[in-house]
């Protein structure tokens, strides 16, 4: 029973990070239609980010956690306003290979220089230790990670559902020349808002690098089980990918208890299931 | 009629021609180096290792004497039906001769298969798996740098006799860590030692707090990591987070590379201990060769093990080649010719390949430093105790290779 709580509690900081990175999808897919394959490279943009603060800069973590999402923001509004925008109203299929490409650039130029095995960066000296629970020794940086990471989710679900802001942009994605009428400038809304996506997935990245190494495929590794989170959540429903998210986090980690073997196809059985029974998501409205 | 006698003239001449080319001695050879190009076994192989084959190209010597050597490369990108694709490609379109390198058991055993049907030459360096030289050999391959059941006994044995008695496994789940996991599973328990545990995890992890809390609950002494590449850097890293090490349990690298060790960091890494048969910084002959090597490796690393294997593998073939004189083509052929030379290269010092193509050299157990003990980027390993040659490798009684019973 106590490997139980461990495992569960295991669960829920995978989950922090599929839960961060599909709410930064569901968002750029919910506001600008856009199935945003580069996420996992924009992730991985943001561990790289914060691997160069610190050695090159001495910009320690704390500042990366702020600094990197920014960068890499900036670096995705760019890409945005330069390539996505001409796709708008195109089919999604456009959008869809146009940030797969991205992403096998991008993970291709950082392979280039930087090799697969990865570069080492070490969890700040303030979250260094653990504390034992009883049934588990609890690293404090997963710890750190699980509640960080919620804050920040519902933080977004906030701003997005009951906020002005929120209402404005959700009121562009049904009908921008309306909103545009009202004088508000839409596509400078969908820049920031893709920004704002792609901030996430690098907040992930920063969040990430102490855990795992920074290696330009990290993002390519994790990438494909946060779509399936998103397609088990509901395309574009903010609090879905949270929730799913935080879900799949712990129904793998119960996977990885009880049948380890079958831990990275979990995810992928659950979605073929969740498509055949209600094929718009757990939390999605029909088309 | 001039038509047809002069038809009949060309035609003679182009039979005559083809039958001089091929009576005379034909020096052209062809080598495909595959590996991961681009994975996660990309670092320690890959790229490297292409280089290491070009150097010993160079180094042979054979170019002077009249030979032609080409050399192409491929990414098997860890899939063993890409292997097996490019390989078939290689021997029936390209006229390859010899392929060296393949990293990765699963891609490595399904490569073999295909070299024995072409008759070609099979320069294994980069994977582990035992199988190569027991139940799987062929005429064709040998097995140059380690295997699993080298590592399992050098680095397996010490350990035991040093306390480790009771052992839990963290096993990639493919062949490499299936065999890696049964060769260490028989020393433990010939040295009086226990598998208390184990759990296979899908090849290319990123998380394993759930399977070290398991390793962690399991009490054992020893925290047996039959895996590679990310896998081993990300457990490690993370076992650490999960404060195993000061907890009083001992994690075995069953595997490292020196790229794992620099991936890791000292600050995490030191105090392993681990079994390599080549390092940059062993002698004089390793540190020239590894100066030569790093500095045209675009990320300044020296070699790998692997890529070290690579080198020296191609090398001692190219000897073969010289005392053949010509005609390279029958592989079986080549590779009986290796096993009739004693190696003996700047690399792996002096050894043997045996009759079922496994080369034995010695090996040595290694420490990672400590970070103050560290003088230069990739100064990393302490030596602790080195085996040789004829103990390290399977013994050929208790090889289960078909080769040796005639």
């Amino acid at each position: 029973m106590q490997a139980l709580y461990a495992q569960l509690l295991v669960g829920l900081i995978n989950g922090s990070f599929y839960a961060l990175l599909s709410l930064g999808l569901a968002v750029i897919f919910g506001m600008l239609n856009i199935i945003n394959f580069a996420h996992g490279a924009l992730y991985m943009m943001g561990a790289f980010v914060a691997y160069f603060l610190l050695n090159l800069g001495g910009i320690n973590y704390w500042w990366a956690l702020l600094i990197a999402p920014v960068i890499v923001g900036i670096f995705g509004m760019i890409l945005e306003r330069t390539m996505l925008q001409w796709l708008a109203g195109l089919d999604h299929l456009y959008g869809l290979l146009l940030t797969f490409g991205i992403a096998l650039i991008v993970q291709g130029v950082f392979q280039n220089y930087f090799g697969s095995s990865g570069l080492p960066y070490s969890i700040p000296d303030q979250l260094k230790g653990g504390v034992n629970l009883g049934f588990m020794f609890l690293p404090i940086y997963r710890g750190w990670v699980v509640i960080f990471s919620l804050v920040v989710c519902l933080a977004t679900w906030f701003l997005i559902e009951k906020t002005q802001l929120g209402a404005y942009l959700r009121a562009a994605t049904e009908n921008p020349t309306l909103v545009r009428a009202f004088g508000i400038n839409v596509p400078r809304m969908i820049t920031l808002t893709y920004g704002l996506g792609v901030g996430l997935a690098a907040l992930a990245g920063v969040l990430s690098a102490p855990i795992n190494q920074v290696r330009p495929l990290m993002g390519a590794d994790l990438i494909i089980v946060v779509f399936a989170v998103v397609v088990i959540g509901g395309m574009g429903s903010i609090m879905g990918s949270i929730i799913t998210g935080f879900a799949l986090g712990v129904i793998e980690g119960l996977t990885k208890y009880f049948y380890p073997e079958a831990s990275n196809t979990v995810v992928f059985v659950l979605m073929v299931v969740v498509l055949l029974v209600k094929p718009t998501g757990l939390t999605g409205r029909a088309a | 009629m001039k038509n047809t006698i002069s038809a009949l003239l060309l035609g003679t001449a182009m039979v005559l021609s083809v039958a001089s080319v091929a009576s005379a001695d034909d020096k052209t050879v062809k080598i495909g180096v595959l590996s991961d190009q681009s994975g996660l076994y990309a670092d320690l192989a890959g790229p490297g290792s292409t280089l290491a084959a070009q150097m010993a190209i160079e180094d042979s010597g054979l170019k002077a004497k009249g030979w032609t050597i080409d050399l192409i490369s491929g990414d098997h990108q860890n899939k063993p039906d890409i292997g097996t694709t490019i390989a078939r490609q290689w021997f029936d379109v390209d006229k390859v001769d010899t392929i060296v390198d393949v990293p990765n058991s699963g891609v490595a055993l399904a490569v073999n298969n295909v070299v024995k049907e072409k008759n070609g030459v099979y320069i294994n360096s980069g994977a582990a798996t035992s199988d190569l030289t027991n139940a799987q050999c062929t005429p064709n391959t040998v097995h140059w740098t380690y295997d699993t059941y080298m590592l399992a006994h050098a680095t397996g044995q010490a350990l035991v006799k040093a306390g480790g008695d009771t052992w839990f496994f963290l096993t990639a789940d493919y062949a490499f860590g299936a065999a890696l996991e049964r060769d260490t599973t028989a020393v433990i328990t010939a040295n009086g030692g226990k598998v208390v545990g184990g759990v296979k995890h899908p090849l290319n992890t990123a998380d394993f707090s759930s399977f070290l809390l398991q390793a962690q609950a399991s009490k054992a002494k020893i925290i047996g990591l039959a895996n590679a590449g990310g896998d081993t850097t990300n457990s490690i890293k993370q076992a650490a987070e999960f404060g195993i090490v000061k907890g009083g349990q001992k994690l075995a690298a069953l595997l490292l590379f020196l790229t794992d060790v620099k991936a890791i960091g000292l600050e995490t890494a030191q105090g392993l201990n681990f079994t390599e048969t080549f390092y940059w910084d062993l002698n004089d002959k390793t540190r020239a060769f590894s100066k030569r090597f790093s500095e045209k490796m675009k990320s300044g690393a020296p070699p790998t093990m692997v890529q070290a294997g690579v080198y020296a593998g191609l090398l001692h073939y190219f000897k073969a080649l010289e005392a053949l004189g010509g005609n390279p083509h029958d592989g079986a052929k080549v590779v009986a010719k290796m096993k009739t030379i004693p190696t003996d290269d700047p690399l792996f010092g002096k050894g043997e390949v045996e009759a079922n193509g496994r080369v034995t050299h010695d090996a040595y157990l290694f420490e990672v430093k400590k970070p103050s003990e560290s003088k230069g980027p990739w100064d990393f390993y302490k030596l602790v105790g080195t085996v040789p040659g004829n103990q390290a490798f399977t013994p050929l009684d208790k090889s289960t290779c078909a080769l040796l019973k005639k």
